[in-house]
């Protein structure tokens, strides 16, 4: 094979079509571009929906779950076994919502390797008191620094820092909600009380919203040591262990390992979160499933205009023949034209999809929901840059063999003798 | 067995059918050979297979049987890739339209079978072409584009073309047919130059009885048979 004529000739046959090889291209480019832009913004906002739910979701979240024995008394007499039992009324048995020696499983927890964090919690049933007004609400008591670092719980802070609560004793990060309802900013005292009477005056650091108004106008975050207090609990009271992995996907197995060996109610995120993957996988489908098809479309449009160029070729590919060129390398000639118009028209798509995607990642987007979000989310994956560049070579390379394996077959003969 | 060619190309009862429409025998038992130097016409009217045979004979139709030997070397049962190598360095074609690639200057259609056959440097090949054109008298043509240059020079850069790898044959299929007198005598006359200086084989077919009386050797064909052949 004889690179340099072969591709000599396929560079002369493009450049003195010169429109009809920068319309073909054209197509590659707009097909790529696309699916450059399409990709990196579906998977952004994929990406910002997954985060609103997955960022501030444990992996694991262990707790006590207040439910009735499995096992009534009555299936432990011998003499009743293999009847039919029924018992009326079953009340869940009296226990401890906090859960039982805390410490050292969080220790425990810490020191496996896929683990990247685990941090406790402690909730309690608080009411929020300004002035007459009494709000039913609930507290967490969490270690702030460790919840930012996990859970990225700053990202939702929408006044003050988190770290004013890591630094305020008796500091308290309200919801917005429950802010606006009772008229409360910055450096003000809320009132708490809790269940079994006790009142809290708490100063206020920041505010905090999730997006989701029922949460927004409840919940709020003290200090672990101010929750253990309002509770009137010491300081090994934990009522949650939130534990955060490396890899999400061994969620299910470990929570299933904790909550037999500790005899704890462990709930993994894929459990929890079930209906969130199965909307993740629906939206890049589609992502996929549009860019190919533009893909395709473009490929065609390669495909009729080497058809065309074929046939008005009839006579070169003959006069070729007859001189000692071979079937392939007419082939080859053919081939590497519609490489060359996919490469051209490729990178250009690529830096079209480029521009595209960082133009919108400039336009604004705002929205109640996502405090820290100010513009439109855009991912910009190499990967798709990877994909685009493959299929551009590969969606031309098929689109330019169909006829060049014509034009392989064409017989000089017939030519020279149709004239 | 082959018996050893005498001949620069030899045919050997080649037989050619055409199936389509109908079953027809083209060219029956056909047997000559083409010594070195020498330049040989084939005559004959429309239909009587005189370009089929060419065709045959210039390796581009593979669909007959019977033997053909180029320089003694067996031909018939090659597979396209080793005849497209055979024509490219030892057959010369001209066609009786120009048949050179419009887009490309008359420099690049005659070096193009070189650089195919790549046995010279670029620098060579090129070299070579202007040598070819100046032996044509068309030198000054080089530059141009394939396109923009008249049919009779158009005839004398397809020689040149067919002359480039220095081929044991050349073959025209009516070299003159498509040019004036002027033109047809002219290309003649290079043709014939080539027989008698360069010891180069021709073989033509053409219609034009003054042009075959001009030549070595005319073979007159008719349905599908030598009818004769003569000086």
């Amino acid at each position: 094979m004889n690179w340099p004529t072969i591709l000599g000739i396929s560079k002369t046959h493009l450049r003195s079509r010169l429109k009809q090889t920068s319309i073909a291209a054209l197509g590659v480019t707009f097909g790529i571009g696309t699916f450059i832009t399409l990709a990196s913004f579906m998977t952004g906002l994929n990406g910002l929906l997954d985060g609103l739910i997955l960022n501030r979701t444990p992996h694991i979240h262990i707790y006590n779950k207040i439910e009735p024995s499995v096992q009534q008394p009555i299936t432990l007499v011998q003499q009743f076994s293999g009847a039919i039992n029924v018992i009326h009324s079953i009340k869940p048995k009296k226990g401890q919502v906090r859960i039982h020696n805390a410490l050292p499983l969080l220790n425990h927890l810490r020191s496996q390797e896929s683990v990247r964090g685990a941090i406790p919690q402690v909730q309690a049933q608080v009411f929020y008191l300004a002035g007459s007004i009494e709000l039913n609400g609930v507290v967490f008591g969490i270690d702030v620094m460790e919840e930012d670092r996990l859970f990225n719980i700053g990202d939702y802070v929408i006044q003050g820092d988190p770290q004013d609560l890591a630094r305020t004793n008796n500091g308290i990060i309200l919801g917005a909600g429950l802010g606006a309802k009772m008229s409360l900013k910055i450096g003000d005292k809320v009132q708490l009380s809790s269940a079994n009477g006790g009142l809290f005056p708490l100063k206020i650091v920041g505010f905090y919203q999730s997006g989701l108004a029922e949460i927004d106008d409840v919940q709020s975050y003290v200090n672990l040591a101010t929750a253990q207090n309002i509770l009137g609990k010491g300081s090994d009271y934990i009522s949650d262990i939130n534990v955060k992995l490396f890899d999400m996907e061994k969620a299910p197995l470990m929570a299933e390992q904790i909550s037999s060996q500790y005899d704890l109610t462990a709930v993994d995120i894929k459990t929890a979160n079930a209906q969130f993957e199965t909307g993740t996988q629906i939206r890049n489908i589609i992502t996929y499933a549009v860019s190919i098809t533009l893909l395709i479309v473009a490929g065609f449009g390669i495909y009729n205009i080497l058809n065309m160029m074929i046939y008005e070729k009839m006579n070169d590919i003959a006069i070729l023949k007859a001189t000692g060129f071979s079937g392939r390398d007419v082939k080859m000639i053919f081939i590497s034209e519609a490489l060359i118009i996919g490469i051209i028209g490729g990178a250009l798509g690529l830096l079209i999809g480029y521009g595209l995607s960082v133009g919108i990642s400039y336009i604004p987007f705002e929205t109640e929901a996502l405090p820290t979000v100010k513009t439109f989310p855009v991912n910009n994956d190499p990967l798709f840059y990877l994909i685009g560049t493959v299929f551009a070579l590969v969606a031309t390379f098929f689109a330019g063999y169909l006829p060049a394996t014509k034009a392989e077959r064409i017989d000089p003969v017939e030519i020279i003798r149709g004239q | 067995m082959t018996l050893p060619s005498p001949y620069i190309l030899e045919a050997r009862n080649i037989n050619k059918y055409f199936t389509e429409p109908v079953k027809f025998h083209v060219l029956k038992e056909i047997s000559f050979g083409i010594a070195a130097g020498e330049f040989v016409s084939i005559m004959g009217k429309s239909g009587c297979g005189k370009s089929t045979l060419l065709y045959i004979l210039s390796t581009m139709d593979t669909a007959y049987e019977g033997s053909l030997l180029l320089n003694g070397e067996e031909l018939f049962g090659k597979s396209n890739k080793e005849l497209s190598i055979v024509r490219n360095e030892h057959i010369g074609f001209v066609f009786q339209f120009h048949y050179l690639l419009p887009e490309f200057t008359v420099l690049e259609n005659v070096m193009l079978p070189a650089k195919k056959l790549a046995r010279k440097s670029l620098a060579e090949i090129e070299e070579d072409a202007l040598k070819k054109l100046d032996l044509l008298d068309i030198k000054y043509l080089a530059p141009k584009l394939a396109n923009r240059i008249s049919g009779g020079e158009k005839q004398r850069v397809a020689i040149a073309r067919a002359l480039i790898n220095d081929p044991m044959i050349i073959m025209g299929d009516e070299p003159t047919g498509n040019l004036d007198s002027k033109n047809a005598e002219n290309v003649f006359d290079i043709l014939k130059q080539l027989s008698t200086d360069q010891g180069m084989s021709l073989l033509v077919v053409t219609h034009d009885l003054d042009f075959a009386k001009k030549t070595d050797r005319i073979i007159e064909m008719a349905d599908g048979r030598i009818h004769s052949s003569h000086k």
